[in-house]
C-alpha cells in the first residue's frame, strides 16, 4: 500500500528549517516545551516531537486553550514554543496579549503558513494581518526571517531572548540568499546588497524578491540598496533613518497587508527622524485566493517586477 | 512540607470552621469597603465566593505569604478576574498583602487593579480578566509543573457565566486528555451574570452532566458550607481524574439589599449610606466600620 507524499517534509522551506534548528538545539535547551494543535507535520515541529516527545504537548484543534496554557508553562518556569498557522495565531491573539505578553511570559509564539506564500489553501488560511496585530501587543517582539539559514539563527536568538516573541516561518520551499557567515541579531536589519538612488525595505519571502528588483532595477541604470529587516518590532529605526539620509527614498516589501507591517514600522520610524517618499508594496487591504505563491506574487503584485515598479515611482517623488 | 497561610487576627475562633468563617465575613466587609472606595466594583460574585475563597487561603491551599517564590507552593488561578476584591480581600486577611493598601483598589498607581495583575502583585500568579483564559493558564501550570515533577497542586476558580466561553470547554477537554488530577476547579455557581440568569442569557444545565461527559470528577455542592467546601476540597485530592467542584453560591450572599439581583453583578458605585447597611448586615463592629470605611 502506498502512502501519500507530505508536502510539509519536501523542499527547504523555512518552516522546515525552524522544526531542524529547534530539534538540535533542544538538549542547549533544557526548559524549552513545544506545544501543538494537531498540524505539527505543517509547522516542522515534527522534527521535535520525534527527538524530544517528553516535551512535546498536544492540545488539539484549540489554539485559544493552547495560548493561554502556554502563559501557564512559562509561569511554572518552562519555555514554551507555541506552534501553529499564522491565521489561527489570529484566533488566539487575546490570549498571547493577556496570558502571554500582558504577564510578561518568557513564551515564544511561531507561526508557519504566513501571507499568500500559503498558496493553494486560498484566502481563509493566507494571514496578512498577523504582523499588524502582533506588532499592536506591548512587549512583543515580531520576527520574520528571510531564509533557512536566517531562520536557524533566529530559532537560536529567540530562545536565548527573555521575553515574548511571535516569529514567522514560511510553507513554500524558499531560495538560500545567506551563506554560513550569515549573522542574526532580534532589532537588527541589514544591508545585503549596496546602492544610492534609494534603499528597498524587505522581510520574509519579500528579501529574495527585492534582490531580484534591484537586478531589474539596475539594468535601468537604477542603484537599489536592499535592507533585509528581520524584526520588525522593535524596528531598527537607526538604520531606516540612515536609509533615508543616504538614498533619500525608500520601497517597503512584504507578504502582509499594506498596512499595519513592515511598511508601517518603517513608516513610523521614518516619521519620527528622517521624512523621506516611501512606496509600500504589499497585499492592498484585501484577502488572499488559491494558487501558486508565485502566480499569487504576480497577481497581487508583490513580485519583483512590482517591486521595480515601485523604486520608480519612489524616485520620482524624490 | 504543608504550610498554610494564618490571618493576623482570627477574632478568637476555635474550630477550623469558626475560623475559616471569620475568614470569609472578612472578605465580604472587606471587598464591599473597597468597591466602596473605588466607586466602581463587581460585588456581588465577591460575596458569593467569599467562602470559597476562605477555605481555598486559610486551609485547602499550600501557600503562605513568604513562600511566594517557592516552587513548591501551591498555585491558585482566579480565572473569573472579577473577583478581584475578594482576592485581595483573602490576601489581606492571611498576610498576602496591607489590609489598608488592598483598600485603594482600581486606583492609579495602586497595584490592586480592578482585575489581577501579576506584574503588580506576584502572589496572584497570573493576570486574568478576560474569560476563559484563567483555566488554561492552570492547565498550563499543571502540565509544566508534572513535566518537572513538581506535584504542587492547581486551583482555580471560575464564575458560570465564563463557562460561556468556548475555551473554558477546550480546556475542559485538555485536562482530562492530559490525566492532570493535581487540577481543581471551582465553580462559583451563583446563577447570575451581568445581565439576567444564566437561563436567560445562556443557558448552562444540566452542568454537572457536562463536566463529567468531560472526563472530569464532578461534585456538587453549598458553596457556603464551609464543612462541605473542605470535604469537597479533601475528596478533590484524592482522585487522579481532574476535579470540578461545582459551588452552588448566592450571589450578593450576606447582604439582603443584594442577594439574588444581577444589577449588583457591577460594576457599580456604593453610596455610603449602602456601604454601611452592607457592613452592618454582615454584623461589622463600629471598630470595623471605622478602619474600612474611613480610610
Amino acid at each position: 500500500m502506498s502512502s501519500p507524499a507530505l508536502i510539509a517534509s519536501n523542499g527547504d522551506s523555512l518552516r522546515e528549517a525552524f522544526g531542524k534548528a529547534l530539534s538540535a538545539m533542544a538538549d542547549e535547551f533544557p526548559k524549552l516545551v513545544v506545544l501543538d494543535a494537531d498540524i505539527a507535520g505543517g509547522t516542522g515541529v515534527h522534527h521535535f516531537r520525534k527527538s524530544h516527545p517528553e516535551r512535546f504537548v498536544q492540545f488539539g484543534i484549540a489554539e485559544q486553550n493552547m495560548m493561554a496554557a502556554a502563559g501557564g508553562m512559562a509561569a511554572v518556569g518552562l519555555m514554551p514554543v507555541v506552534t501553529t498557522f499564522a491565521v489561527f495565531c489570529l484566533r488566539a491573539i487575546e490570549q498571547a496579549r493577556l496570558s502571554l505578553c500582558y504577564a510578561r511570559r518568557n513564551a515564544k509564539i511561531v507561526a508557519s503558513h504566513p501571507g499568500l506564500d500559503v498558496g493553494p489553501d486560498g484566502g481563509s488560511a493566507q494571514a496578512l494581518e498577523d504582523l499588524a496585530c502582533f506588532r499592536a501587543i506591548p512587549g512583543m517582539t515580531v520576527i520574520s526571517p528571510a531564509d533557512a539559514t536566517e531562520m536557524a539563527l533566529a530559532t537560536r536568538a529567540i530562545l536565548q531572548f527573555d521575553g515574548p516573541v511571535y516569529m514567522r516561518t514560511g510553507r513554500s520551499p524558499s531560495p538560500r540568499i545567506f551563506g554560513d557567515d550569515h549573522v542574526f541579531g532580534i532589532g537588527k536589519g541589514q544591508i545585503i546588497r549596496q546602492g544610492d538612488d534609494l534603499t528597498i525595505i524587505a522581510c520574509g519571502a519579500e528579501v529574495a524578491r527585492a534582490l531580484a528588483a534591484a537586478d531589474l532595477l539596475l539594468r535601468d541604470g537604477i542603484s537599489a540598496r536592499v535592507v533585509n529587516m528581520a524584526t520588525i518590532k522593535p524596528i531598527d529605526s537607526e538604520l531606516v533613518a540612515r536609509c533615508s539620509r543616504d538614498t533619500g527614498a525608500i520601497v517597503t516589501a512584504e507578504d502582509h497587508n499594506i498596512h499595519g507591517g513592515l511598511g508601517g514600522a518603517v513608516a513610523e520610524a521614518l516619521a519620527a527622524t528622517t521624512p523621506c517618499p516611501v512606496e509600500f508594496v504589499g497585499v492592498k487591504d484585501v484577502f488572499g485566493a488559491s494558487g501558486e505563491p508565485e502566480e499569487l506574487a504576480h497577481h497581487y503584485e508583490i513580485a519583483a517586477p512590482h517591486i521595480a515598479a515601485a523604486a520608480k515611482r519612489v524616485l520620482q517623488r524624490k | 512540607m504543608n504550610m498554610h497561610a494564618q490571618p493576623a487576627n482570627d477574632s478568637g475562633a476555635t474550630t477550623l470552621e469558626d475560623r475559616l468563617a471569620q475568614a470569609a465575613r472578612f472578605v465580604r466587609m472587606h471587598s464591599i469597603a473597597s468597591i466602596y472606595h473605588a466607586g466602581s466594583g463587581h460585588p456581588g460574585g465577591a460575596m458569593s465566593s467569599a467562602d470559597l475563597f476562605a477555605c481555598l487561603y486559610g486551609a485547602e491551599m499550600n501557600v503562605w505569604p513568604r513562600g511566594v517564590d517557592d516552587p513548591g507552593r501551591d498555585r491558585f488561578v482566579l480565572s473569573k478576574g472579577h473577583a478581584a476584591p475578594a482576592l485581595y480581600a483573602v490576601g489581606a486577611y492571611y498576610g498576602f498583602c496591607d489590609r489598608k493598601d488592598s483598600l485603594n483598589l482600581r486606583k492609579l498607581n495602586s497595584p490592586f487593579q480592578g482585575h489581577p495583575h501579576v506584574l503588580d502583585l506576584p502572589w496572584v500568579e497570573t493576570s486574568t480578566g478576560s474569560l476563559g483564559q484563567g483555566i488554561s493558564v492552570a492547565i498550563g501550570m499543571a502540565i509544566g509543573l508534572r513535566l518537572q515533577n513538581n506535584p504542587a497542586r492547581v486551583y482555580t476558580m471560575l464564575g458560570d457565566g465564563e463557562l460561556q466561553e468556548g475555551e473554558v470547554w477546550e480546556a475542559a477537554m485538555s485536562a482530562a486528555h492530559h490525566k492532570l488530577g493535581t487540577l481543581t476547579a471551582v465553580i462559583d455557581y451563583n446563577k447570575l451574570q451581568s445581565d439576567a440568569s444564566n437561563d436567560v442569557i445562556m443557558r448552562l444545565e444540566p452542568l454537572a452532566d457536562k463536566w463529567r461527559a468531560f472526563g472530569w470528577d464532578v461534585q456538587e455542592i453549598d458553596g457556603h458550607d464551609i464543612a462541605a467546601i473542605l470535604a469537597a476540597f479533601r475528596h478533590a485530592g484524592e482522585t487522579d481524574l481532574p476535579s470540578v467542584i461545582i459551588a452552588h453560591t448566592i450571589k450578593g450572599k450576606g447582604v439582603p439589599y443584594m442577594e439574588n439581583i444581577p444589577a449588583w453583578h457591577g460594576s457599580v458605585k456604593f453610596t455610603r449610606a449602602q456601604a454601611d447597611e452592607a457592613l452592618e448586615a454582615l454584623g461589622a463592629s463600629a471598630e470595623e466600620m471605622k478602619e474600612l470605611l474611613d480610610v
